[in-house]
């Protein structure tokens, strides 16, 4: 390590028309037969949903073309239901709410978290194996370790909420 | 009830100042990035989490990885702002250019660069600015690139204006470009915001001053280079990044 790294800086909430691509939440086409959706709110402090968050995943193993561009236009032409890229990038919506359909991690999806008020973005993991979010983060207590770990609702449907701060705040990583 | 006013927030200001600094006198260590919980930035309050990062120190962390873009992600037209609609923007034509690097300062090679931008007037192309600026059907703001072998990106687009916000009464942002950038590596992800040299509105912006540092918040200031202007043509932007975080560990210089 040697020089000195940018200072990070807020998203703001106007990257609405500049970072979302059509498909940005289909990691995986929905006939893939490992194909699982993660969906979820994110919330603030107060328990409010957070209607300008970004969030990003990423699940290994990718190839070029998240966002793919018509050559001649220049026009976002987003996923073309083939390349499996690994990343998905999403928009909260006005409720706060996100979906996103990946191929079932092992163990884990990694999470980038951005937003308004967000003055460095956050990184997180989604497990869907409690067992496997145990295994990494065993010196965390419980419950904090419970917040890495999505909830199954129905037939390769899971609940992953994302809490900024409060009661429930999630787990947020840092790396070194 | 009277909301904050600047006055308010320069005190808030100047109160992190002097805590940073104290702590920077006490041997704490440099901060390059901004504190989560930085007040004097309003939207802070229930947007930062108080439980402390926990920290990943694992080789095969799948972080250590990330997302590749390549030639189906951009054209050649995403880079020029100015030349996306039928007619020319308004505004000062400038061209932002430089490197991006990792701590090791290796050049980050092939990797996506995403700008979104104001117009000259200082209104966004997006539904939710209601500033009263005019919008420019000739300008959406918004430019792409990849960095080539030598780590460098340009953008030839226009000077954006600066433009009121609600963090207190008569807040104003500095004029700045939002940048997106992929390192290597997931964990070098970075979002941020250069600004122009000598904007008499850097004591006043909340959101420049969260980088505590003097040092690291210069390092969001580009530098006007005159050789890089071109006659008749457009003023010539310097600004280099560099990514934090633990970058891929097979990644080897020439390869």
């Amino acid at each position: 390590m040697s020089v000195f790294p940018t200072p990070s800086q807020t998203v703001g909430p106007f990257y609405g028309y500049a970072l979302p691509f059509p498909g940005g939440g289909e990691v995986v086409p929905v006939d893939h037969p490992d194909a699982v959706t993660l969906h979820g709110v994110v919330h603030d402090g107060a328990g409010a949903p957070v209607p300008d968050a970004l969030l990003e995943f990423w699940t290994g193993g990718g190839a070029p073309g998240s966002l793919r561009r018509d050559p001649t236009s220049g026009r976002v032409l987003g996923r073309d239901g083939v390349t499996l890229t690994g990343f998905g990038r999403v928009p909260t919506d006005a409720d706060g709410s996100y979906a996103v359909r990946v191929a079932r991690p092992e163990p884990y999806v990694s999470v980038c978290v951005f937003a308004r008020g967000l003055l460095h973005h956050l990184h997180t993991r989604v497990y869907l194996d409690p067992d496997a979010a145990d295994a990494a983060f065993g010196s965390l207590p419980a419950a904090r370790r419970a917040t890495l770990v999505a909830i199954p609702e129905r037939e390769r449907v899971w609940r992953f909420d994302v809490h900024l701060q409060g009661p429930e705040e999630t787990v947020f990583l840092e790396f070194r | 009830m009277a909301g904050p006013d600047q006055t308010s927030v320069d005190a808030e200001i100047a109160e992190w100042r002097r805590r940073y600094e104290k702590h920077v006198a006490d041997g704490g260590a440099r901060a390059h990035h901004p504190d989560r919980a930085y007040a004097a930035y309003h939207s802070t309050a229930l947007r930062h989490p108080t439980q402390p990062l926990v920290a990943v120190s694992d080789p095969e962390a799948l972080e250590l990885s990330g997302p590749v873009f390549g030639v189906t992600d951009v054209t050649d037209l995403d880079r020029d702002l100015t030349r996306q609609h039928a007619g020319e923007p308004l505004g000062e034509r400038i061209t932002v250019s430089g490197r991006v690097l990792d701590r090791d300062g290796r050049p980050v090679r092939g990797q996506l660069v995403e700008i979104w931008q104001a117009n000259a007037s200082g209104r966004y192309a997006h539904q939710r600015d209601q500033h009263p600026a005019p919008l420019d059907p000739n300008f959406s703001g918004v430019g792409r690139c990849l960095t080539d072998d030598q780590g460098a990106y340009s953008f030839t687009t226009v000077k954006p204006g600066a433009y009121p916000w609600r963090n207190h009464e008569n807040a104003w942002r500095p004029a700045h470009i939002h940048f997106s950038l992929f390192g290597e590596a997931f964990t070098q992800r970075l979002v941020t915001q250069m600004y122009f040299p000598g904007d008499p509105l850097f004591p006043f912006d909340p959101i420049l001053q969260s980088v505590t540092d003097d040092a690291a918040r210069a390092r969001l200031v580009a530098a006007y280079v005159h050789e890089l202007s071109q006659p008749e043509f457009s003023l010539g932007y310097r600004w280099d990044i560099v990514l934090d975080g633990p970058g891929a560990t097979w990644m080897e210089e020439g390869r």
